[in-house]
């Protein structure tokens, strides 16, 4: 009986409404917990596995080997690769291309690539207008890797030891 | 003979542009504020790009309505489905006529002011009916057959309400009952009646928790379903002049109008239409907090809450007021 009373009373004095009415008040002064999402961007770890890039040497000599590892363990089978001896008895890739829409993003080509030549970069806004803007070749990788070295070779330092 | 009247004509115009075009300026600012407050509370920042603050959004929305093409479906009755956001949008914008910014500066200060709101907002059900019927469509039926059945329903126990307001101040005229609440707001004595006359008011608008008609989990969108472009903007901007309205409405039967809280320097120092404007943004600010703050209601719990709890309990105050007033001999002359 004393249970229900206080029920009755809590529902007359519209308590629960009030309490929650406070508390939507005191949340309007709280920190935003949004960002100005074109303007300024969240952090994104070093392990971000956002647009592909193929990286060079120094020197400005391709890394790519050709030894097709990341084209076998691809799991939805996304690259492509065609490889032919160079001139100067090198192996290096004539064809190398990634279908963007087929990629699932796991980070395995990356974790299989012996001299860190294929990596995902920090760069997730690469959306385009049409689909054949995303089947990426060997130039557009290529392209990719030196606009992003930077940042590419800071994430693969600051990880290095827990590989 | 003609050109006076032509005068007199061309002067009402010229008064009437003078009250519509800031309403309809304050509900585009009143839609971006809603916007804001229900981002803040949900931790969010809200529309902010579209110029400083992003103030302007409402105003790019609208454009952006404007440019849209307006489909009417094939079985839609044309000529009903044309009028009806119409009929809401003028119906919403035409009860602003007799509400008081100041003790001279109202437009039609006539004698039955509350009756003149009451039957304008009476109306207003039709615009939703006429939506409902004329776009020949199950959702925007049932949205606009549950809307009718929810303000009628919230009409009778704001009607008691107002006849608790109408007790004390002996007026019918909205100027008058300002003025009656010299001594002391109605919100203090009636503070009852102010927190029903604040739920009704939700519910007469299609607010949550009781937006039912626009129940997007199972009515899609209401009676607004099959609008779109301009005529859907139009429905929408009449919601907003109708919940400015009924802000308006509360804060002048309730919240003393263009009174200052104490009539001393600092606060009658502001010209007193600030002070309607301060009270009727305040009760937006309440109305914008509860929407994001509440769960929708069952339609049975709707109406249960309507007619069960808040009728009688209206009825209760009027008989208790009425015979406070006659016992106490406070009957206003």
């Amino acid at each position: 009986m004393k249970i229900k009373f206080s029920r009755i009373l809590k529902i007359i004095f519209l308590s629960e409404f009030v309490k929650s009415l406070y508390l939507a008040f005191i949340y309007m002064f709280k920190r935003r917990a949004t960002v100005n999402y074109p303007f300024e961007k969240g952090p994104i770890s070093p392990r971000f596995r956002g647009e592909h890039a193929l990286r060079r040497y120094p020197d400005g000599e391709e890394r790519c080997i050709a030894c097709k590892l990341c084209e076998a363990v691809c799991p939805a089978q996304a690259i492509t690769i065609e490889a032919e001896p160079r001139e100067d008895g090198s192996r290096r890739t004539t064809r190398y291309d990634i279908d963007m829409l087929k990629c699932i993003y796991c980070g395995l080509c990356q974790e299989s690539c012996p001299v860190d030549a294929i990596v995902q970069g920090p760069n997730f806004e690469f959306a385009t207008e049409t689909r054949e803007e995303l089947y990426y070749n060997k130039e557009k990788l290529l392209e990719n890797g030196d606009k992003w070295e930077k940042e590419l070779a800071h994430n693969i330092k600051v990880d290095k030891s827990f590989r | 003979m003609f050109l006076e009247y032509l005068n007199i004509v061309l002067y009402d115009l010229l008064k009437i542009a003078a009250l519509v075009v800031p309403v309809l300026i304050a509900v585009a600012m009143i839609v971006w504020v809603d916007r804001r407050v229900w981002g803040a509370v949900q931790l969010r920042k809200g529309p902010n790009v579209v110029g400083p603050f992003g103030l302007f959004q409402t105003l790019a929305d609208a454009l952006k309505y404007i440019f849209k093409e307006v489909i009417i479906p094939i079985h839609a009755n044309k000529v009903i489905f044309i009028i009806a956001p119409i009929v809401t949008m003028s119906l919403a914008l035409i009860a602003w006529a007799v509400i008081p910014f100041s003790e001279t500066l109202v437009l039609a200060n006539i004698n039955v002011g509350i009756l003149y709101i009451f039957a304008v907002s009476s109306l207003g059900v039709y615009g939703i009916i006429m939506a409902g019927w004329a776009s020949n469509s199950k959702y925007p039926f049932l949205g606009a057959l549950r809307s009718a059945a929810q303000m009628v329903s919230y009409e009778v126990s704001i009607g008691l309400i107002i006849i608790n307001v109408l007790l004390c101040a002996g007026s019918l005229n909205l100027v008058d009952i300002v003025l009656a609440q010299k001594n002391i707001w109605y919100a203090i004595p009636l503070f009852p009646m102010f927190v029903i006359f604040f739920i009704s008011a939700l519910a007469e608008t299609n607010r949550p928790p009781f937006d039912l008609p626009e129940a997007e989990a199972e009515l899609v969108a209401g009676y607004q379903t099959e609008y779109s472009g301009m005529m859907y903007a139009l429905f929408w901007l009449g919601e907003y002049a109708n919940i400015l309205l009924l802000c308006a409405l509360g804060s002048v039967l309730f919240l003393g109008g263009w009174l200052s809280p104490i009539d001393a320097y600092p606060f009658n120092a502001i010209p007193s239409p600030l002070w309607l404007i301060f009270k009727i943004l305040f009760l937006f600010i309440l109305f914008a907090l509860v929407k994001a703050i509440v769960p929708r209601y069952r339609y049975d719990q709707l109406m249960r809450l309507g007619w069960k709890v808040f009728l009688p309990f209206s009825l209760f105050w009027v008989v208790l007021t009425a015979s406070f007033l006659y016992f106490f001999n406070l009957l206003p002359k």
